[in-house]
């Protein structure tokens, strides 16, 4: 379908870098032709009746024969199923859109006035640069510490608002290694305009060079281990403490049994709630004594927390789901130099 | 004054009109009478027209280059923040409405005035107050939410005067609700003998369905206002999760008003063209019952599409997919109409005068404006496009290239009727293709600008994006003379220029029936309405 409608408005322009991007544009296409065509008519009709019948001129203008309802109901009917037929095409992109792919491999986007703290699964932090491979899926798992903000990078088709509160997901697949623009699209107060940056799309190659490279804050790895004891969740939630409270082995992914006899699924939104929110869901047969940790833990340590929740008990160790240099790389290639593009 | 007393016995006395029934300023600002009440409102939102427009021109100057050399950010946050909220609540919303409908709504009725003389006048001052506090507010520092006031920015981050201005906008709601209500009451109660539903000229059956969102969005308006205010002021959490609160609900009861609210800014625009295209074409407007029926169903299919303004909010996927169709669907009575417009013209017999370019200005524009709209409506489109400057080229081809062209069409085509008098038609119909050409050379190139990503609200961009600011810049500097022209040729027509007949365009319709200007009653005697509107005689 993609090698059909796989066309750019613009091919040599650099808008057209993500896997969505020939979707869309196929789409904004054939809205504009549609556009067109219709203006076209419009005018022409338009401008012919305006010569035609400007006062005065000999133009016959007898009554017409045909009944005027045959053209309106002609017209509805004609807008509504045009209408209809890119709505649902719309709606297709949409879904998939909203679908990461399975081998989709995380990344954590924190919004905060007026900065992109962006960071990746081995520890290692940017800020308004995003590194990615291309031609591998990217989950973006974002959240807002203050306002509400907007992930655009309009060469991938993309645009999520970042909500305090609320973790939010959205993904794309980079095709083309480049620059791209990152922009925040949500007015967040006074240096909104400078909340911008860019994404650097990188072989895969090369990727594994960047990662290599540069100093990577292997802390990171334990240091949702430190927290759960400096904010003093292990004082309950470790087996053998006096307080009674619901152990957190092996709790990711699992039903948990709350108050009103209903079930929820322990996923990321579970736990985070479950520590800024605890009164949200108490879990069946314990007392509400948690405090709320609300405005105590910064959205980056929250990340590290849920990290290291969900790695409690799991039956095996959480999948590597970094990217990785392909394994058919050439052995005797010298370490490829830092693409001009980064920063 | 001796003098005149002197002269006046030798000269025959001047006709009764509203506009000699009192010279004073007390007989016009306690004054009861439609017509002095729409000229009341027609000085005041030209008055919030022209500050909204100072603000649009500093920052279309700080955007000719792509550093930010001009202003400081927070100024031109302001800038932007003044201009919607004054566009919006203070011109666009009010401006057929209030003035042309005030004006013309009882003249089309047959009617010697509104239902509720008194709260029409009250209506006015609660506009003035409402207004005067968003001045204050921007006058004492200014906000910087942006017109949408989205929270938390505006309920708890900002540091603007946020709630003097909310509170302006909460105020001047409440006229807005008093007109829509003295409409549909007037409307209801008041038609000629023999003016039945069906006979009712376009124009009304526009500001009935504007009249039905008045009175049934602002409300919620209110409501939402309030509950900033209780955030702001008394920290109860509402929208901002650290109290407790979801920054969503914002977003769904703002736009639940503000969507209805877009089409409150486009529907009597509509009823003008109606009016105008039949009148310049000499025939009945084509499908008049579905373009008054379509003016209901764009009113009730308004409110159920308030959520295709958050399709990347990260509201639910499957709301966002609903709320698409529905969008879809809202565009049919729009584009229905544009069609009939078409057919209106044909077999007609045209005449080009002033209000019929405007006419076909803004169905040229309105067209563009829609059809961009089905563009946004189609939701990978929209995650594409969404707060960048393609969404302002498209509101603004319907707000403007549609309201404000409509306006400035019923403008001039009811000028007669307002003052008595012409204004000088070829500068009026030049002024007019100025306009046309500084809207689209304004606005045009930032619908490219929106496709290559340019983001909204800043007041810096990528150098890339310079050649088409430039070209956006220059074009409202255009746009600006277009608009300082009919300021200028109708300030002097009004006191200067010929004199007309009753009737100068030989329209139907009961408002031309009366003198021009009308007596201060409308009526010597109620007329009896017995035929469809826009009858023409049928042309050879």
């Amino acid at each position: 379908m993609s090698a059909v409608l796989g066309f750019s408005l613009f091919p040599s322009s650099p808008m057209n870098a993500s896997s969505f991007t020939p979707r869309v544009e196929a789409l904004l296409l054939a809205l504009l032709v549609a556009s067109g065509l219709l203006i076209g008519v419009l005018l022409v009709l338009n401008l012919y009746f305006l010569i035609r019948y400007r006062r005065g001129s000999s133009a016959p203008r007898p009554p017409l024969r045909i009944a005027t309802w045959k053209f309106e109901a002609g017209w509805i009917c004609g807008t509504t199923i045009g209408f209809l037929g890119f709505f649902f095409w719309g709606a297709r992109i949409y879904l998939d859109m909203e679908r990461p792919p399975a081998n989709a491999y995380d990344v954590d986007v924190i919004g905060r006035q007026w900065m992109w703290d962006i960071r990746h699964a081995d520890g290692r932090r940017e800020f308004d640069t995003l590194h990615v491979p291309a031609d591998q899926p990217v989950r973006l798992r974002m959240i807002s510490e203050d306002v509400i903000h907007s992930f655009a990078v309009p060469a991938f088709s993309l645009k999520q608002d970042v909500v305090p509160g609320k973790q939010v997901m959205a993904w794309f697949e980079a095709t083309r290694p480049g620059t791209y623009h990152l922009y925040c699209d949500q007015f967040c107060g006074t240096a909104h305009a400078e909340m911008a940056g860019e994404v650097v799309v990188m072989k895969p190659e090369d990727y594994a060079a960047w990662q290599a490279s540069g100093s990577v804050n292997n802390e990171e790895a334990g240091h949702g281990a430190k927290l759960f004891v400096r904010y003093g969740c292990s004082g309950c939630h470790t087996p053998g403490s006096p307080v009674r409270a619901p152990s957190l082995v092996g709790l990711y992914g699992r039903l948990v049994p709350v108050e009103n006899g209903q079930f929820v699924r322990a996923d990321e939104q579970y736990l985070r709630d479950s520590i800024v929110l605890p009164q949200q869901h108490v879990v069946a047969g314990y007392a509400p004594i948690m405090p709320d940790f609300r405005g105590v833990i910064s959205e980056t340590d929250l990340l590290d927390l849920i990290d290291y929740l969900k790695s409690l008990g799991a039956k095996q160790p959480p999948p590597a789901n970094m990217p990785t240099a392909p394994a058919a790389a050439p052995p005797m290639v010298p370490p490829p130099p830092a693409p001009s593009s980064a920063p | 004054m001796i003098t005149e007393e002197i002269i006046a016995p030798r000269v025959p006395a001047p006709a009764p009109t509203y506009l000699n029934a009192g010279h004073t300023l007390r007989s016009w600002l306690c004054t009861l009478d439609h017509k002095r009440i729409g000229l009341l409102y027609l000085f005041t939102i030209t008055f919030f027209f022209v500050i909204a427009a100072v603000a649009a021109a500093l920052m279309r100057w700080e955007l000719l280059t792509p550093q930010p050399d001009l202003v400081t950010p927070d100024f031109y946050n302001r800038m932007f923040t003044l201009h919607g909220v004054l566009m919006v609540w203070f011109f666009l919303i009010p401006s057929i409405p209030t003035v042309l409908g005030n004006f013309i709504l009882p003249l089309m009725l047959g009617a010697r005035d509104v239902a509720f003389p008194r709260l029409n006048l009250a209506s006015w001052y609660i506009f003035v107050a409402g207004g005067l506090m968003a001045l204050y507010a921007i006058v004492a520092g200014g906000v910087d939410t942006g017109w949408t006031f989205y929270t938390p920015y505006s309920s708890t981050y900002s540091n603007g005067y946020v709630m003097m201005m909310a509170a302006g906008v909460f105020v001047a709601g409440f006229s807005s609700i008093f007109t829509g209500l003295n409409f549909i009451v007037t409307i209801h109660q008041l038609r000629a003998p023999g003016l039945t539903w069906f006979r009712l000229p376009l124009f009304v059956w526009s500001l009935y369905a504007t009249s039905l969102i008045l009175v049934l969005a602002t409300p919620v308006l209110a409501i939402t206002l309030l509950l900033i205010g209780l955030e702001r002021l008394c920290g109860v959490g509402v929208f901002d999760p650290k109290l407790g609160g979801d920054p969503l609900l914002f977003q769904h009861l703002f736009w639940f008003y503000s969507h209805p609210a877009v089409y409150i800014m486009i529907l009597p625009g509509m009823g003008v063209v109606s009016e105008t295209i039949a009148c310049f074409s000499r025939k009945r407007v084509f499908g008049y019952h579905v373009v008054a029926i379509a003016s209901l169903a764009i009113a009730a299919l308004g409110f159920l599409v308030w959520g295709h303004h958050m399709f990347v909010s990260s509201q639910s996927v499957y709301a966002g997919v609903v709320f698409s169709l529905l969008s879809f669907l809202v565009s049919v009575p729009s584009a229905i109409k544009v069609f009939n417009w078409t057919a209106t013209l044909h077999r007609g017999s045209i005449s080009f005068d002033t209000p019929l370019l405007y006419a076909l200005g803004f169905i040229g524009l309105f067209t563009i404006g829609g059809l961009t709209g089905v563009f946004l409506a189609t939701l990978p489109v929209d995650v594409r496009m969404h707060d960048t400057y393609f969404v302002i080229a498209h509101f603004h081809y319907v707000m403007v290239g549609g309201m404000v062209m409509g306006y400035l069409g019923g403008i001039h085509y009811w000028w007669p009727k307002i003052s008595g008098r012409l204004y000088h038609e070829w500068t009026a119909r030049v002024s007019a293709l100025i306009v046309f050409i500084g809207f689209n050379l304004t606005f045009f190139p930032q619908f490219i600008l929106g496709y290559l990503g340019m983001p909204r609200r800043v007041h810096m961009y990528a150098p890339e994006f310079q050649t088409l600011n430039v070209l956006s810049s220059a074009g409202a500097s255009i746009l600006g003379i277009g608009y300082i022209l009919p300021l200028v040729y109708l300030t002097w027509s009004f006191f200067h220029g010929p004199k007309v007949s009753s009737n100068p365009w030989d329209a139907t319709g009961l408002e031309w029936q009366t003198d021009s200007p009308p007596p201060e009653h409308n009526f010597a005697q109620i007329p009896v309405v017995t035929a469809e509107p826009y009858n023409y005689p049928p042309l050879a």
